[in-house]
């Protein structure tokens, strides 16, 4: 366990992690409560507007942000878990700063203070932040070599607006390392999963899910581990190749090495049973 | 009226671009609205090697950004690529002039909504429509309504009918949606400013 205080969080869970990917959102909390970090969920928290939002109206994608940036108390930081969450909300803080006229309509209208100067933060800033000593520290289980491949699909790529901003996505690999997992790279890992179009066009998604999976099994990787909940979901329904292997949340594997006992429920929740695999390796009883 | 023609001749016709159908502003209203500037493209088409959806495009991204310089409107407003887009933006990060080129794909989007072109890609745009619907009513994303509202606009009550019942039964579909307490802030947000009170 950590030692000192717990570090304050804003926290931005998103429809996903509030939803659909519940065992990514616990294993989260889990993880945090274990190094120290008291994860505060931002009250009366509003969806980033998703891809659809910025897609229709671009106007409503940037207020729903907005909203999103005004319920969050200033003085610590805010967190996202979901790559796609963080980006919409960073944009509306680009424009927030660039029009100080517009934050101030805003801040009329719905009677709260914007900070401009909030901190907008991805789980990983946070873990990197406090160093591999922390995590060292936490640690109860070895990975023991589980074989695996960080799947970051596009959540390093963002638009020209916002390519001068850190992004901590990518430290996937590294963290896992840390904790005894041995890590592949050299498979389709910034490869798109086909966001939206898993709904409206499986027919193209099916084929680029495919060859991210076939590339993955061709390096030997026992399993994927993605940052993104969306990812998680169309790799898994959307996979028609064999054999299948499971993906995890980041959050799951990173619980489990921090001694998380609660597993037996998330795992129960994906697709593809990673039980059997995380049994072989001797990670859970 | 398409700015496209024939060529009349011997042999296979081939489509040819009538000069004085071209919309000459078409190129400035979308590097207004997008804030992409278009000239910077020198078609050396490394958006379109790099775009994992390309094979569903009927014109890859490089090519989009050349209808709209050639003020092929309709062309550009009525292709599949602007609804294909996800905004990955594999593209933009590996361009090398760092064109934003899915900005450029929202603002045809939007022109193509504004003036009621014909759209490409109806059940995308279904799609998103019922998302900023679950999003009006509850301020956040409610999947199973969306797909239940979803389904019956596009009358494909079958089609992954395997998958929903799978997510079903791994509880990845709450049936009661999460709810924002202060919606009236969110559907405020939904309504032109001249109708709000």
């Amino acid at each position: 366990m950590h030692g000192g205080d717990l570090i304050d969080i804003s926290y931005f869970p998103g429809c996903s992690l509030a939803t659909s990917a519940k065992e990514s959102n616990i294993s989260l909390m889990e993880s945090s409560k274990i190094l120290g970090l008291n994860l505060i969920e931002l009250e009366d928290w509003n969806c980033c507007g998703s891809s659809s939002a910025s897609c229709l109206d671009k106007e409503l994608a940037f207020a729903l942000g907005a909203r999103d940036l005004s319920l969050a108390p200033a003085g610590r930081p805010l967190m996202a878990m979901c790559p796609r969450c963080l980006h919409h909300l960073r944009h509306a803080q680009l424009r927030l700063r660039e029009e100080p006229e517009t934050r101030r309509a805003l801040e009329r209208r719905w009677g709260r203070p914007i900070s401009p100067d909030l901190e907008i933060i991805h789980f990983m800033e946070a873990l990197v932040r406090m160093g591999p000593e922390r995590l060292k520290g936490g640690q109860v289980r070895s990975l023991n070599g589980l074989k695996f491949l960080p799947y970051y699909g596009c959540t390093l790529f963002r638009p020209p607006a916002l390519r001068r901003q850190k992004y901590f996505q990518a430290e996937m690999g590294t963290v896992l390392t840390t904790l005894g997992g041995q890590e592949l790279t050299k498979a389709l890992i910034y490869r798109c999963c086909g966001s939206f179009l898993s709904a409206a066009r499986a027919d193209v998604v099916t084929p680029l899910v495919n060859e991210i999976m076939e590339s993955a099994v061709a390096t030997g990787a026992e399993c994927l581990v993605t940052a993104c909940a969306m990812c998680q979901l169309n790799l898994e329904i959307r996979c028609t190749w064999e054999p299948k292997i499971p993906i995890f949340h980041f959050s799951e594997i990173l619980a489990l090495a921090l001694g998380a006992q609660d597993y037996e429920g998330w795992f129960d929740r994906h697709l593809v049973d990673p039980r059997p695999l995380l049994l072989a390796r001797g990670l859970i009883t | 009226m398409s700015a496209i023609g024939k060529v009349s001749g011997s042999g296979a016709s081939r489509p040819a671009i009538i000069i004085n159908e071209q919309d000459r502003h078409f190129a400035a209203e979308v590097e207004r609205l997008s804030g992409a500037n278009l000239s910077w493209c020198y078609q050396c088409r490394t958006c379109a090697n790099g775009c994992p959806f390309v094979r569903a495009m009927d014109y890859p991204p490089n090519s989009v950004i050349r209808l709209i310089q050639l003020g092929l409107r309709q062309r550009a407003l009525e292709c599949h690529t602007i609804w294909i887009c996800v905004a990955c933006h594999t593209c933009s990060s590996q361009c090398p002039m760092v064109i934003d080129i899915a900005a450029i794909m929202d603002a045809l989007r939007r022109l193509a909504l504004e003036e009621g072109a014909m759209i490409a890609e109806a059940n995308i745009l279904d799609f998103h429509r019922e998302v900023l619907h679950s999003i009006k009513n509850y301020g956040r994303a409610h999947k199973l309504g969306i797909m239940l509202r979803y389904k019956a606009r596009v009358r494909q009550w079958f089609a992954d009918l395997d998958v929903g019942l799978r997510m079903l039964a791994k509880r990845k579909l709450d049936l009661k949606a999460s709810r924002v307490n202060a919606l009236s802030e969110i559907t405020r947000l939904f309504i032109p400013h001249w109708k709000r009170k």
